[in-house]
């Protein structure tokens, strides 16, 4: 939460770095990160609750997602972790009727407040979309420098940070050899991965993931958990999944998300994963991730 | 049958089942159905000849033998197909055939008026329909003498002119309409709408009203292109607002998500994605005033003389040059109007598979479509070096992305 290093400059180790082995219990359940980081930025919702048009969905969310960790936000259909995900890069305001409360800080500043531009914002905390979503008129190359196009940046070693994108996302030895294809000639779960490699081609400190793996075949699920594993402790990762698996295994902690009948979602419980999964405090948690509801 | 026995007299122990079994394309239609049609149009083209050369005692126009033909044929092959299969099949056979006549019925009118097109114009077109104009060719000179150039020249510029002016504007209006929207959306989509059924004569005198009369411009290709521009502008900001409604959100949040600003994600994914779509867009804008006679006469005047500058003097142009030809007294002239018809038509045809060529083709295809091959055959060498080789740009392929991104 102190760590206040301007992101933006914050380079980041060209290979991907062995991920240091950080069991989830490292952190305590009030959710303040751990020391020394090594890598990504810290988000800390407070308060959230958000609403479209007079409909409220979310409230008074809490979370720590702490720096370099994959933070696994669960729970059934409807409950608000999407729109609490798009929270958290200030996507949720594109709806029209949209509107929120509360308060999301990266490293402490308020991805909300005065200071800091929308498009800032989303630059540092980039998305991972539900459905594979490259862009068709561009190719492979393209795509994944489609960031630096897209914000005015110039890179001079562009082919390298091609590259070295591509190897972060687990895709560079499948499509070395046509980097200049069309991008939807990719299978699904590949396009998936260079959805990945596009959002961290432009050094986001945070890395969100909606349903990452729900359109995709197990194959590919796990090439992606992998690809999510060798990014932990470079990138601040936050997943929505519906696949308590993939939570146990990705993760290091863990927000279950519950929305009783006509009221908003809120978080029932969060904490490291393990805990979560084995020892929740909470009934309902423990209904939900033995899978007798939702 | 025949290739089992003479497997089976080369070896005899081996049994059947062990053959594989014969390759065969599967298909819906067949022998006997296409017998029930053949017999149905037999059966009723038999009773109608019966009826109107033997019976009736007074003859019938020919259209009214065909018509009569086809619905007793349809009543045949219904009572056919209800006797043989069904109810069901029946009406599913009975639909068939009206849809397909309807196809067929819809389909003849376009070929016969490009065949009649085609075959009129032919007869007196001569290469130097291109290279001449109508200056020096009087009323009884031969129908190949003469051309239409002058009028070829003014289409080109006076499309050309129309296209650049009112091609931004309606792409523009349809990014106002499908990615900015605003409090002038819906007035503003109302009055493209309301404009698509604008009559073309009152785009020639609005423009004629307004610039020729009232601020004196005098008659000029650029004239005419104005009034073609109003009348373009329309066609063109609706087909373009469709193309740029059918881009999937998906792909605009990805590029925020990215950090992209509004305006970049509409100029770098909205607009190349539906590139295909906008070249349509803007061919459909052309299509709909390349033949436009009305506006011209108002504004271009028309003339048989070469005038290439579209900015001063009266200029012709084709629709122009059939109108006046086909209205002149002598059968040459006439002649020639089918030859400038048969040009126009060709020229539509041309921009059609420009704009195709254009807007169609693909990403990972376009530009260096030569080098594809290389990059494809390098594949293999690298494949043993590449995990290894260290970030120094990933070889040849890549030296094109990289050199386009510094001016960009």
């Amino acid at each position: 939460m102190n760590n206040t290093d301007p992101a933006s400059t914050r380079p980041l180790p060209p290979g991907p770095p062995l991920p240091p082995e950080q069991p989830g219990t490292a952190h305590t359940a009030t959710g303040q990160p751990g020391p020394a980081a090594p890598g990504g930025g810290t988000l800390t919702a407070t308060q959230v609750s958000a609403w479209f048009g007079s409909n409220k969905v979310l409230e008074g969310v809490d979370l720590d997602m702490d720096a370099g960790q994959v933070t696994a936000l669960i729970g059934p259909s409807g409950c608000g972790k999407s729109t609490f995900l798009r929270i958290l890069n200030r996507m949720h305001e594109l709806v029209p009727t949209a509107s929120l409360a509360g308060s999301v800080l990266l490293d402490g500043e308020d991805i909300y407040g005065r200071t800091l531009r929308v498009t800032q914002v989303r630059r540092h905390i980039g998305m991972v979309f539900q459905k594979p979503n490259p862009f068709p008129a561009m190719s492979i190359a393209d795509n994944v420098a489609a960031g630096l196009k897209l914000t005015g940046t110039k890179a001079a070693n562009r082919s390298e940070l091609i590259e070295e994108s591509l190897r972060r996302a687990g895709l560079w030895n499948e499509v070395k050899g046509r980097l200049r294809d069309a991008a939807g000639g990719l299978s699904g779960g590949q396009q998936q991965r260079l959805c990945i490699a596009r959002s961290l081609t432009v050094r986001p400190d945070v890395l969100l993931m909606d349903e990452p793996c729900s359109a995709l075949d197990p194959t590919s699920t796990r090439r992606i958990e992998e690809t999510i594993d060798e990014l932990r402790g470079q990138v601040t990762i936050v997943i929505v999944t519906h696949n308590m698996q993939q939570a146990q295994r990705v993760s290091q902690r863990c927000a279950f998300f519950l929305a009783a009948e006509n009221e908003p979602g809120r978080i029932v419980e969060s904490g490291p994963t393990t805990t979560i999964f084995e020892s929740p405090k909470d009934s309902r948690t423990s209904d939900y991730v033995h899978g007798r509801f939702g | 049958m025949s290739a089992q026995r003479t497997v089976q007299a080369g070896l005899p122990p081996r049994p059947l089942r062990a053959l594989a079994p014969p390759r065969h394309r599967p298909r819906t239609l067949r022998p006997g159905d296409v017998a029930e049609v053949a017999g149905a149009v037999a059966a009723s083209g038999a009773l109608v000849w019966f009826v109107y050369a033997r019976l009736l005692p007074f003859s019938v126009h020919v259209v009214g033998i065909g018509l009569s033909w086809y619905a007793l044929f349809l009543l045949t092959y219904a009572l056919v197909a209800w006797d043989g299969h069904g109810r069901v099949v029946a009406t599913d056979r009975i639909m068939g055939v009206v849809i397909a006549t309807a196809a067929l019925a819809a389909f003849t009118p376009i070929v016969a008026v490009i065949g009649y097109v085609v075959i009129k114009g032919a007869k007196v077109i001569r290469p130097g329909f291109f290279t001449d104009n109508l200056s020096v060719t009087g009323p009884l000179s031969a129908a190949t003498e003469g051309g239409a150039v002058h009028s070829i020249i003014g289409t080109l510029e006076q499309l050309a002119i129309a296209t650049m002016i009112s091609v931004p504007l309606g792409v523009l209006t349809a990014i106002y309409l499908s990615e900015v929207k605003g409090r002038l959306t819906k007035p503003t989509r109302l009055v493209t709408d309301a404009m698509t059924a604008l009559p073309s004569i009152v785009a020639g005198l609005f423009i004629y009203s307004l610039l020729i009369l009232q601020f004196h411009w005098g008659f000029s290709g650029f004239a005419g292109s104005l009034a073609l521009a109003v009348l373009m502008l329309p066609t063109v900001t609706i087909a373009a607002e469709q193309v740029l409604r059918v881009v999937p959100g998906g792909l605009r949040e990805a590029s925020l998500a990215l950090g992209a600003p509004h305006w970049r994600t509409v100029l770098s994914v909205v607009l190349p994605t539906a590139r295909a779509g906008l070249s349509t867009a803007v061919i459909l804008g052309m299509a709909r005033v390349v033949g436009e006679t009305a506006p011209m006469l108002l504004t271009a005047f028309g003339t048989t003389t070469t005038n290439t500058n579209p900015f001063s003097g009266i200029q012709d142009d084709l629709p122009l040059f059939v109108f006046t030809q086909i209205r002149s007294s002598q059968n040459t002239q006439v002649q020639r109007a089918w030859a400038g018809a048969l040009v126009l038509l060709t020229l539509v045809l041309i921009l059609f598979m420009l704009a195709r060529l254009i807007g169609g083709s693909r990403p990972g295809k376009k530009r260096r479509r030569p080098s594809r091959t290389p990059a494809h055959s390098r594949r293999v060498p690298r494949a043993g070096a590449g995990p290894t080789t260290p970030a120094p740009g990933p070889t040849p392929p890549d030296t094109g992305p990289t050199t386009k991104a510094g001016p960009s």
